[in-house]
């Protein structure tokens, strides 16, 4: 797998979301990936922008098209230095919510993308990589 | 220290004539009187003014305290000319440069009138220069603010054209939205469809969403909360425009928005809400 490019956005602002959202589907649509697969990865990235600001108190999302053979994707990290996640298998479960949202945000993130990982530790802030293939 | 002695305040009297003129020459030079938006007679008008003000300002005042009362009708003028100027659409270093241009003239005639004495020629030099920099930055800021709030206002004029309530039909609205839906834009969205509904005695409202490009679940948490308040008032809500890859990506994400009639465009909709009315559309003949 290689990367074709590369870059870095800023997430600390409800207003950083929509430009993330936008940004990520500028790269959806550059790396060819059908109508339906843009929508889930930009709403993906959507509710992982958000978490990165609510919950973490702001941070970025590195964003890479990367190539392997030949098909093409999208690999998002989103990062913050946040309170990080003390309950990993709590958190993973549909309706719950740490905050007053509907509780769909990671857990439907995970179903909406190829490849999802998950990195936290309490007080070390949260690492959310997602990747979607064409 | 940096006072302007009386006899450059004097000279800038005797002098006003000239010193307008190469002013004048200087701002044409730059471009800056060209434009078509201010005429020649406007501009000479202001150049007058400022170089008055100047001059009242600093028989008065001390030039390196730009904020106190012997300045305030000069601070008031240059709060006018940029807020004209921003509103006419020019950017901030034309506002500046009328003010920064004035700088040459007026150092041609301190060399003039203090070429017997170096010193003071120096002293003199730092005290316009400081002063018209000042002006100029005052200028600057005021011109930022004034834009601001410009933006700011359009943001609120956004707000509310973005959010119109139609009435489709009697007993039956629509409100058609555009763009991102956070939760300041909801909220006002709620408040003129429940007010509409109340207004006209409506009885099915209709949400189309075409216009939004991403439906996740902060955006359904909000559609949720409207359609529950307009269920409130006893009315019914129909959320259209579900393309099928926001459907797709709903189903994913897990959204349960079993109960609530949705259809895939705002015909369908219309359809629905007159046959619920009771009205039967056909073809006439």
């Amino acid at each position: 797998m290689t990367a074709a490019s590369s870059g870095s956005h800023p997430v600390r602002t409800e207003q950083d979301v929509v430009l993330a959202r936008q940004q990520v589907r500028k790269l959806a649509v550059s790396s060819g990936l059908r109508l339906v697969d843009q929508t889930k990865l930009v709403t993906a990235a959507s509710e992982l922008a958000r978490n990165t600001v609510i919950y973490g108190g702001g941070g970025d999302m590195d964003w890479e098209v990367v190539e392997e053979g030949i098909r093409k994707g999208v690999r998002l990290v989103f990062r913050d230095e946040g309170p990080g996640i003390p309950d990993m298998k709590l958190a993973m479960t549909d309706g719950w919510t740490s905050g007053g949202g509907l509780g769909l945000g990671l857990t439907g993130a995970r179903r909406l993308v190829d490849e999802f990982s998950l990195e936290s530790a309490p007080g070390n802030g949260t690492r959310v990589t997602i990747c979607k293939w064409s | 220290m940096s006072e302007l002695s009386q006899r450059t305040i004097d000279a800038i009297r005797r002098n006003e004539a000239p010193l307008l003129a190469s002013w004048s020459a200087n701002l044409e030079h730059s471009g800056a009187s060209r434009d078509m938006r201010i005429s020649h007679a406007e501009f000479d008008a202001q150049t007058r003014e400022f170089l008055r003000l100047v001059v009242v300002g600093s028989s008065t005042g001390d030039a390196a305290s730009l904020a106190s009362n012997e300045w305030s009708e000069t601070r008031a003028f240059l709060e006018k000319l940029s807020r004209s100027r921003a509103q006419l659409g020019f950017d901030s270093q034309h506002t500046a440069s009328f003010i920064f241009s004035l700088k040459r003239p007026l150092f041609e005639l301190l060399q003039k009138e203090y070429a017997d004495n170096a010193e003071a020629l120096a002293a003199q030099l730092w005290a316009v220069s400081e002063l018209l920099d000042a002006l100029g930055m005052h200028t600057i800021r005021t011109f930022q603010k004034s834009r601001e709030e410009v933006i700011a206002r359009q943001q609120e004029e956004l707000l509310e054209l973005s959010t119109p309530v139609v009435k489709l039909w009697d007993g039956v609205l629509a409100l058609p939205m555009i763009g991102t839906l956070d939760s300041q834009r909801t909220q006002v969205v709620m408040e003129s469809l429940l007010q509409r509904i109340v207004e006209t005695g409506s009885e099915i409202a209709i949400i189309d969403i075409t216009g939004v490009p991403t439906v996740d679940t902060l955006v359904a948490q909000h559609l949720l909360k409207t359609v529950t308040a307009i269920r409130l008032m006893g009315a019914d809500a129909i959320i259209s425009g579900v393309r099928p890859q926001i459907a797709q990506t709903i189903v994913h994400l897990g959204l349960d928005l079993q109960g609530i009639v949705t259809k895939a465009n705002l015909a369908d909709a219309l359809a629905l809400a007159l046959k619920r009315s009771g009205y039967a559309v056909g073809k006439a003949g």
